[in-house]
């Protein structure tokens, strides 16, 4: 199976510390792949240095087949790499519609309107909040909001950093649900997540991160099932 | 009584607007990069002196006025790509430090290719003054209060109204956030540059009818339009406009009351008030963040 996104002996460094230790990661064309681990694991440095915001030190990054290690970020949104950034990271004192709209910054022409109404249509509540400021929307509809935005790149590939972090249960199960949606769909999916029971759930096939190294790499459902992961991010 | 204060208020008004439009300047790079741009003064000389020189030459004011705010906006650009962009990984401070060499560098060029002395421009419609309750307008003021007034309402317009205006100031509110959906921050800091660049070398041009200009002549005004800035509070385009006419209008009103060797003064005073008092300014940030 040709893989979408093909990561080799990726290594990244924040000064002298060394945040990533040669990753090895895999995404098949529709598949929804969790990375899961620990605070400082590295699961964030991992998609910063996809979306190519990141500097690698060592090792490649490929997409649909091109190296694109040393590509310009947004270069590679204009591939369809998307990205929902942790903690949202809204422009808050834009409205809701200049947000998505910038979403799909880097296209042009009707489709973009088209595509601003299936958003809404998916979360009813940005429509009706579409004037307001983003910066004065709930957590959770800020969330919506960054994962709306990202898909309104048209993504081949939505990359979602703790799109559950800092959300009450109620949201956290309907921001989950939102994501088995998108991945029904037919959306690509690299979802990072400490909420590793929630990502395992529903992805196809995990990985487990720890201090900048894969330890483990298996089918979700496998995952959930291992006595290590269980012990150390299920709390079980 | 009412009519030298009216006075004072339109010579306030005119200065005003110069330093409001430096002031948007100083806005729109430190929106783009954090970097306060000493050299934004320099921006509106070059504007003033290109122009009276070309038209001393006998190129027609239009042509000149042109071919003046495209040299002005190369100067920005290249000022971005020479000086500023090599050091994108240094500190902010030392590209503020950046920004005052190149602002001794841009006024050394200008005294070598121009020359030291004072240089004038011809009113645009002519020098008779218009008599307004007693107090006397030049028409000249008329063509600062337009075409400051004109900048505002088109640089309003692009920032609320255009796609790359929006992803100018996406980029100020959010860097990380603006390269994940696809800006290209290096082109929205160039287009800072020559964007304020384009705006102080407007106020020169309209200005030097006026005042005059020499190589010498950005310093004071680039100085008033950070005080300017600084008091509208930083990187907030309302706040720089507002606070230029404050600026400008206390300045002629003390130069007026009290002595005119205090008109330079007042604008120093003024950055010191809101250092010590309001640290970010008459319009400065009020978080609607919620997280």
């Amino acid at each position: 199976m040709g893989m979408l996104l093909e990561i080799s002996g990726l290594t990244s460094h924040y000064g002298r510390i060394q945040a990533l230790k040669g990753i090895d990661v895999q995404v098949a064309e529709g598949e929804l792949v969790a990375l899961v681990g620990a605070n400082g694991a590295g699961k964030t440095t991992l998609l910063r240095c996809i979306s190519g915001v990141q500097p690698v030190s060592g090792g490649s990054v490929k997409f649909a087949g091109q190296d694109i290690t040393r590509m310009s970020p947004e270069r590679r949104v204009g591939l369809g790499i998307g990205q929902s950034p942790e903690g949202r990271q809204v422009f808050g004192p834009m409205s809701v519609e200049d947000n998505l709209r910038l979403g799909a910054y880097r296209r042009q022409g009707p489709d973009v309107r088209a595509d601003m109404d299936r958003m809404y249509e998916m979360f009813p509540i940005l429509h009706k909040k579409r004037d307001l400021p983003a910066g004065t929307l709930s957590g959770g509809q800020q969330q919506m909001l960054a994962i709306a935005r990202a898909l309104m790149g048209n993504p081949r590939v939505l990359l979602l950093d703790e799109p559950s972090m800092g959300l009450a249960p109620l949201l956290v199960a309907e921001i989950f649900r939102i994501i088995q949606a998108l991945k029904d769909g037919g959306t690509t999916i690299f979802l990072v997540e400490q909420n590793a029971y929630a990502a395992l759930a529903i992805a196809d096939r995990g990985y487990v991160l720890e201090t900048g190294s894969v330890v483990l790499s298996d089918v979700g459902a496998k995952l959930l099932a291992d006595d290590k992961v269980k012990e150390a991010y299920l709390g079980l | 009584m009412f009519a030298a204060f009216l006075q004072y208020l339109f010579s306030g008004l005119t200065s005003g607007a110069i330093y409001a439009l430096a002031g948007l300047g100083f806005a729109i790079i430190y929106n783009a990069s954090h970097v306060i741009n000493f050299a934004q003064g320099e921006f509106i000389m070059i504007g003033g002196m290109a122009t009276a020189t070309m038209v001393a030459a006998g190129t027609p004011v239009p042509v000149a006025i042109a071919l003046a705010m495209a040299a002005s906006m190369l100067v920005g650009v290249a000022l971005e790509k020479f000086a500023i962009e090599p050091a994108r990984n240094a500190d902010v401070v030392t590209i503020i430090i950046i920004t005052i060499g190149a602002s001794i560098f841009l006024r050394g060029g200008a005294q070598l290719l121009w020359d030291k002395e004072f240089h004038a421009l011809p009113a645009f419609s002519g020098e008779t003054p218009i008599g307004i309750l007693g107090a006397t307008l030049m028409p000249q003021s008329l063509w600062v209060f337009g075409v400051a007034g004109l900048a505002i309402v088109v640089l309003w317009w692009f920032f609320n109204r255009t796609l790359f205006g929006k992803a100018m100031l996406a980029t100020s509110h959010n860097r990380l956030a603006a390269q994940l959906v696809g800006i290209g921050v290096k082109k929205v800091l160039l287009a800072s540059f020559a964007l304020s660049a384009l705006l102080g070398a407007v106020g020169g041009i309209v200005v030097t009818p006026i005042t005059f200009t020499n190589y010498e002549a950005g310093i004071m005004l680039g100085l008033k339009g950070f005080s300017a800035a600084v008091l509208g509070g930083l990187g907030n385009g309302t706040g720089a406009i507002v606070g230029g006419l404050i600026v400008g209008i206390a300045e002629a009103l003390a130069s007026g009351y009290l002595s005119s060797a205090y008109k330079d003064a007042i604008a120093f005073l003024i950055i010191l008030f809101v250092l010590f008092f309001m640290p970010s300014g008459l319009f400065g940030k009020r978080g609607t963040d919620r997280v």
